[in-house]
């Protein structure tokens, strides 16, 4: 078990250099000027925009900027604006080219009002999708498993910023059933009231697919011998769904959790948008709209961080589920 | 009025499964007793309907997707149509049964002990110490080495046998009173298969259960069974004591059967396959379903293809039945003197 989890360590370690790497070149040897980018309405002399480049170590060769910048996320590094000396601590992602904050800051500050978001989500969609799964298994073929099915089919197809406009639209701002988002400075309460509306939106969105994975991986599981075996012990019908049934098929609801709370925690872009949450998504799209490199390479950094150590997650929490997994 | 040592009694069962081809008729028409400290074996080829008329038993049917009719009696208590709740109250305590794969059979993500200790908490109000501890003397009942230890692990750290094993201090942990296997034997080794039956005799006559052993093995029928059911296309053919039906056939089917069991005695050139294959159970042939395949219907006319036989006592010998139009003295005598 032990070496198995040090591989897979070491395995995600491998993918996060080469991210780290292809993030780099893409961005740092790409066509986009970050002197420009930091000229206020692009109006800078020739000589301004060398001396951007000079303070932001730009002249210097590519192979020594990637040893700076690799060295900074262990370390932490300084940085020169116009004659101040900045400290950007370890995990250093570079400093904003527009905010002149280190990037590792930026994105920690809108963390929480992601995570919590995040959260909020997976417990709507674990709730409401499983169990619609659990049910309409049980009931397949009948009317309310066509209903519900079918619902979340077409629930599904609709494009979601189109679900999200409306639902932001009708129960947020004209009729103000939920509450509207507030800024989480403004206070723990109001902010994890505006919270409602979205988790539930994106909750009951993720729901959908979440319903058809565990209706299918169901009807398999209550098909097998080991649930007969399991209603012949004269176990009520509750616990021969939940503890036996549940428990067989629940293995890739998890796997396909992982890789979702992977997705949501690395930012909601149009739900940030839509319901103006200060989260990660809306830093990457504000940060690629104004060409702000390294926060757009700090946000895929993280990304990718959270996607492979979910991935580990995921493959710990299977051999949990699948006793047999703990042999190999 | 039922004799109290009758735990089991099945009037005109039919069993159904409508499907988009049409009604599978599993089982039809049948009736049989099965009698405390009795073993009573069911015999019949793969899709003869006797695991289906087994399940039966406990109501393991799904209703929306079966159609159940006549009567299952279990101590008195009727289970064809009976609610969810009284069944769960009759599982595992006065009917329990034993699967064919254990290996499937068990939840591949529970501990042994765990999942025979369910069974037991499912129907007694003892805390799950307890449960355990009477889930570990089981598995030590039923010749399990280390119960302790091997309570905690899981079934894929079993062997086979060791996994039946389970599955019957599983079937065992309530006292049940009657006790269907279904296919107990046939995963298994020859030697654990030995192991296994013998222990299932032991523990009838220390229970003092009934068993009922589904089987298609007739030389498993010959160690263990008092009495036994021939099944064919989802109907009894023929039943009476063990020993009796064995040494003296009166179905041809039956006869068949045993005529297909090869004898060291014999060379491999001389078995004798029983000729055709079971028909299909969605469009039965008319009349007797086993004509097709019956080596003397040609010899008795067209009554064989028109007419079903009725299920009828033997004139003259107790307790036992057949299904068959030879069944007048004259033809049965002729059966026996074609059998030698």
């Amino acid at each position: 078990m032990l070496t198995y989890v040090l591989r897979r360590v070491a395995l995600g370690l491998t993918v996060l250099l080469a991210t780290l790497v292809a993030a780099f070149l893409l961005f740092f040897a790409g066509p986009a000027d970050p002197a420009q980018a930091m000229c206020p309405e692009q109006r800078c002399s020739a000589e301004r925009l060398v001396e951007i480049r000079a303070n932001l170590g730009l002249d210097r060769p590519l192979a020594v900027q990637f040893s700076e910048y690799f060295g900074g996320l262990f370390v932490g590094r300084d940085f020169a604006f116009a004659g101040d000396v900045v400290h950007c601590s370890a995990p250093c992602l570079g400093m904003s080219f527009l905010t002149k904050r280190p990037v590792s800051e930026e994105i920690f500050s809108r963390f929480p009002a992601t995570v919590l978001l995040a959260l909020g989500t997976v417990i709507v969609f674990l709730t409401v999708g499983v169990s619609v799964g659990v049910i309409t298994a049980r009931a397949r073929g009948t009317v309310l498993d066509r209903l519900l099915i079918g619902g979340s089919q077409v629930f599904g197809a609709i494009p979601y910023y189109v679900i999200a406009l409306v639902f932001a639209l009708y129960l947020t701002r004209i009729h103000g059933i939920l509450p509207q988002s507030v800024p989480l400075s403004q206070g723990l309460l109001g902010f994890l009231a505006g919270l409602i509306a979205p988790c539930l939106l994106l909750g009951l969105v993720y729901s959908a697919g979440y319903a058809r994975y565990t209706r299918s991986s169901m009807i398999e599981a209550l098909s097998t011998d080991f649930v007969r075996t399991a209603r012949s012990k004269g176990l009520p019908e509750v616990s021969v769904l939940r503890s036996h049934a549940l428990r067989a098929a629940i293995g890739p609801v998890v796997t396909i959790l992982g890789l979702d709370v992977a997705a949501l925690l690395s930012g909601t872009l149009v739900t940030e948008k839509i319901f103006e949450i200060d989260g990660i998504g809306k830093l990457s799209i504000d940060a690629l709209g104004r060409d702000d490199l390294p926060v757009i390479m700090g946000t895929v950094l993280v990304t990718a961080f959270l996607v492979v150590t979910l991935n580990l997650v995921v493959d710990v929490a299977y051999s949990f589920i699948d006793p047999r997994v703990r042999l190999s | 009025m039922t004799p109290a040592d009758v735990v089991l009694e099945v009037t005109d069962l039919s069993v159904a499964f409508p499907t988009e081809d049409g009604v599978v008729r599993a089982v039809s028409g049948l009736s049989y007793q099965a009698r405390l400290g009795r073993t009573l074996a069911i015999v019949g080829e793969s899709g003869s309907g006797k695991s289906v008329a087994g399940m039966a038993v406990l109501g393991l049917h799904d209703p929306r997707r079966t159609r159940t009719t006549g009567s299952i009696r279990l101590e008195g208590e009727e289970v064809v149509g009976a609610s969810e709740w009284t069944l769960q109250a009759l599982r595992s305590t006065t009917a329990a049964m034993v699967f064919q794969d254990p290996m499937s059979s068990l939840h591949p993500f529970h501990r042994v002990g765990r999942q025979v200790a369910e069974a037991y908490l499912a129907h007694h109000s003892v805390s799950k110490a307890v449960a355990h501890q009477r889930a570990v003397e089981m598995l030590d009942r039923v010749g399990i080495p280390n119960p302790h230890r091997r309570a905690n692990q899981f079934p894929h750290e079993f062997s086979g046998g060791m996994r039946q094993r389970a599955m019957i201090a599983l079937g065992l942990v309530n006292n049940p009173r009657l006790l269907i296997a279904d296919e107990p034997t046939t995963a298994l080794d020859v030697t654990v298969q030995a192991q296994i039956l013998d222990l299932l005799g032991d523990l009838r006559r220390e229970f003092g259960s009934a068993v009922i052993l589904i089987t298609h093995d007739l030389a498993v029928v010959a160690e263990t069974a008092d009495d036994l059911l021939v099944m064919y296309a989802g109907r009894a053919v023929e039943q009476g004591p063990a020993r009796e039906v064995l040494s003296r056939p009166s179905h041809p089917y039956t006869e068949a059967l045993l005529r297909s069991i090869p004898s060291p005695s014999e060379d491999a050139a001389q078995l004798r396959p029983i000729r055709g294959a079971p028909p299909s159970l969605l469009t039965p042939p008319p009349g007797c379903s086993f004509h097709p395949r019956c080596a003397f219907s040609d010899g008795m006319g067209a009554v064989c293809r028109t007419d079903a036989p009725a299920w009828r006592p033997t004139p003259g010998v107790v307790n036992r039945h057949l299904r068959c139009h030879l069944a007048d003295p004259v033809a049965a005598i002729e059966i026996a003197g074609g059998a030698r």
